[in-house]
């Protein structure tokens, strides 16, 4: 059977795909990786006394091409872990939810259950050794940040591994939206990720178009772009100050707080909420700018953008911080890769990765990703820096856009009836990286499935490897300079 | 006699009670280089006073030298203070070779603290324990390298072998006098013993006493299980502690002035708290492996002190 490719913003039909036997599937499966594409999802499409049929989607970055095959109802899957890393936690999250059994992977285990009191309960990895000392940090901790476990195997100063354990906050997300009423599914997926409320709901937002076909207005384009940027703005200014802090480094630190707070504010004077609740639709947006408050906006830009890029001047001018942040918790290009990392740790690592590039949700743009090559904190520091500028350049370029024009271009679809039996796929950079959404409709305009992929859902495992060989002392710090998301991942 | 031992008594008196101001004065000056306004200069009292109207929580895993330590440390640090020369009056209590038991009793002060956070088995605590011990076993052979150039200069100037062995004299006043009649050198002394503050209370470069971050902490690690008066007790002794450290650079650089010396003495202390705030106002903290080469450098700044006064 020929591979179904197609654009990645076409929706297809899922009776065109091709369906293949487990063992077949699973050598479909090695063919692409083998052929350098990259896995977006590996999910389950239905399941019917005790067997799951699954879906497979592949992009080809270089193509913007999306390949799509599915499996007939199996139990089990020969693992492809081994030899392809980026595929294990799909593996392990189909064992988890579907009970599928992959044989040959290297460690099968569920991929959000918690460690309970009882820590037989929860097989962590462990490292024997008379000198060697076990430190478990979490799930709570010190300051205001999600529940999270982390248990490292340590010699000396030194960690020798780190193992994460996540799913503190996990409340069926997806499952909820396949039962939600269609008006509950925006604000449902805003909370995806708190901080990434614009991302995951311009995602969907995107989806929906792709399924049904909808076209969006350029100024609703523009409006939705400036509240994309505005959150990255925001949360990289935030995560650099925060990298600062851990550091010990103070000026950075306490100037990017009251920065970041600017640049809420800016999103607040678009959308009436600090992190953009309530901004997105399917069709297009609900807030508008009027000429007088786009000045407004471009004026408060001007002193942000000063501000954020002075502030972290600063920091990047200090020899003491260079040296803090120089090879501390590199991943390499080669991990980077085959863990399958997106956003700002592959880009530090020197991935060629953003979906502004790969998947742009207006064609014909000419993004440039930000790119640096050695994978340490302070590559991540650089990629957001970078990032940082090119976020202020397109939002004064939509707001330039926006006061040239008026509120009445922008237009409004009404809501939208799904076709049945589609698939789309949806990958929107959120700040963090790569957002991907997938859903399957069924017959009843409602949907069969709806993946949602957080950034922080593959670049957790970097994180992992990024405090190898490196000393415990540096793990928030290196924490810091992933800031992944917990809920986002517990989902 | 007895006069310059009420005096004595009266600048204890001072250090003891404005010690916690110490802290008041390096975070109002790390607020105002951040541009924020800070909290008020007399916070570590008031954080004194609520602690010792808490009640303690005292973890089962402990053990009874849990709750001697805090207390323990205090009076070591305290007796150390005692040996030194306070505002220029020297300490009743000096005698040749008085160095060795104030490093000591600082020791002392720390053995405890170290033992009393290993005896709450936590892993945290533990290795804040491992981290202290290593860091000041590196430290203490440079505080008596320091010494032992004061002490050589003081030979060479004349004095009997009773004096110059002792604190009173290294650090009354005439060290002052050496350096400000062109023995430049010794400048770098103040620098070194200012080096060895940060690193033995706990300051950025080496330690970050604002984060809350478990994993990199080394001080603040080890008290985490520490509550109410016992923390209280601890903190007081840190107080206590930069006190000390801040009196032997004020020593060196305060000549013998007669009664009105400890004016200048104060100033000087409260300057050394205004230059640690600048320092952790301006720069990131040290990755752990390099603290070591951050006491190489004090170790080899007082050694150069040494070979430049013995070429003379």
């Amino acid at each position: 059977m020929t591979d179904t490719t197609f654009a990645y913003h076409q929706a297809i039909a899922l009776a065109d795909l091709p369906v293949y036997e487990a063992e077949a599937f699973a050598e479909k499966l090695g063919s692409c990786l083998a052929q350098g594409l990259r896995l977006l999802c590996l999910t389950a499409l239905a399941r019917e006394a005790e067997k799951t049929s699954l879906l497979a989607v592949f992009t080809n970055d270089a193509t913007q091409k999306l390949t799509a095959f599915c499996a007939k109802p199996l139990t089990s899957l020969p693992s492809l872990a081994d030899s392809y890393p980026s595929v294990q936690l799909f593996e392990r999250e189909l064992f988890e939810d579907y009970g599928v059994k992959f044989p040959g992977h290297p460690w099968l285990k569920p991929v959000r259950q918690t460690p309970d009191n009882t820590p037989q309960r929860y097989p962590f990895f462990r490292t024997d050794g008379r000198e060697v000392h076990e430190v478990a940090v979490g799930p709570v901790h010190a300051g205001i940040i999600e529940p999270g476990h982390f248990r490292f195997q340590c010699f000396g100063e030194n960690v020798l591994n780190l193992e994460i354990a996540l799913g503190y906050q996990h409340r069926g997300l997806e499952q909820c939206l396949l039962q939600a009423k269609p008006s509950a599914r925006l604000p449902l997926l805003e909370c995806a990720a708190g901080d990434t409320s614009i991302g995951h709901a311009l995602a969907h937002a995107v989806l929906m178009e792709r399924l049904t076909g909808l076209t969006v207005s350029d100024r609703s384009w523009h409006l939705r772009r400036l509240a994309l940027e505005l959150e990255r703005l925001a949360n990289h200014i935030g995560d650099l100050g925060a990298i600062a802090g851990d550091t010990g480094f103070l000026p950075t630190s306490s100037w990017n707080g009251r920065i970041r707070g600017d640049v809420l504010t800016m999103t607040a004077i678009l959308t009436g909420n600090r992190f953009g609740r309530g901004h997105i639709a399917v069709g297009g947006v609900h807030n508008d700018l009027d000429a007088e408050l786009c000045a407004d906006l471009i004026h408060r830009l001007d002193f942000a953008r000063r501000d954020a890029l002075g502030s972290v001047k600063v920091m990047l001018t200090s020899e003491s911080v260079l040296d803090r942040l120089r090879t501390t918790g590199t991943v390499s290009l080669k991990d980077a890769k085959a863990l399958g990392l997106v956003g700002v740790c592959a880009k530090a690592a020197g991935v060629v990765c953003d979906a502004r590039l790969t998947a742009p949700l207006r064609p014909g743009q000419n993004f440039i990703p930000a790119k640096c090559e050695t994978g340490d904190v302070l590559a991540r520091v650089l990629v957001r820096e970078e990032e940082m500028r090119a976020s202020f350049a397109m939002v004064e370029d939509d707001l330039c856009a926006l006061e040239e024009g008026s509120p009445e271009e922008r237009g409004y679809a009404p809501s939208p009836i799904l076709p049945t039996g589609m698939l789309a796929v949806a990958q929107v950079e959120g700040f963090r990286g790569e957002i991907v959404h997938l859903a399957v409709t069924n017959e009843h305009s409602g949907f069969q499935v709806y993946k949602v992929i957080d950034p922080s859902f593959h670049n957790w495992q970097g994180l992992a490897m990024a405090l190898r060989d490196n000393q415990i002392s540096d793990f928030p710090l290196c924490n810091k300079s992933f800031n992944l998301s917990y809920c986002g991942y517990d989902l | 006699m007895n006069t310059a031992f009420f005096s004595y008594l009266a600048n204890l008196a001072l250090a003891l009670l404005l010690a916690p101001l110490l802290f008041g004065v390096i975070n109002r000056v790390k607020a105002k280089v951040a541009g924020r306004h800070g909290k008020p200069l007399l916070q570590t009292y008031y954080d004194l006073a609520k602690l010792f109207r808490k009640s303690e929580v005292i973890s089962p895993t402990t053990g009874l030298f849990f709750q001697l330590a805090p207390a323990l440390q205090l009076v070591a640090i305290l007796a150390a203070l005692c040996l030194l020369p306070l505002g220029g009056n020297a300490s009743p209590l000096a005698f040749a070779g008085d160095f060795l038991l104030a490093a000591y009793l600082l020791g002392l002060g720390r053995f405890a603290m170290i033992v009393a956070a290993l005896e709450t088995g936590s892993s945290f605590e533990g290795m804040g324990a491992s981290r202290e011990a290593a860091f000041s076993a590196l430290a203490e052979p440079i505080f008596f390298l320091a010494i032992s150039v004061l002490t050589s200069l003081h030979l060479d100037l004349g004095e009997t072998h009773d004096w110059a062995f002792s604190l009173s004299l290294l650090f009354g006043g005439q060290s002052a006098g050496a350096w400000l009649s062109g023995k430049f050198e010794l400048l770098l002394l103040p620098i070194v013993f200012f080096l060895l503050l940060l690193v033995e209370n706990s300051r950025i470069p080496v330690d970050d006493p604002t984060t809350h971050l478990e994993l990199t902490m080394i001080h603040e690690v080890m008290i985490l299980d520490h509550s109410g008066p016992n923390l209280a007790l601890i903190l007081y002794a840190s107080a206590l502690k930069l006190w000390f450290f801040a009196s032997l650079v004020a020593g060196l650089l305060v000549p013998d002035l007669g009664a009105m010396g400890f004016l200048l003495w104060i100033a000087v202390i409260f300057l050394v708290a205004c230059a640690i705030g600048l320092v952790e106002s301006s720069m990131a903290r040290l990755r752990l492996k390099r603290v070591t080469t951050f006491l190489g450098g004090a170790c080899a700044m007082a050694a150069l002190v040494l070979i430049f006064s013995q070429m003379r």
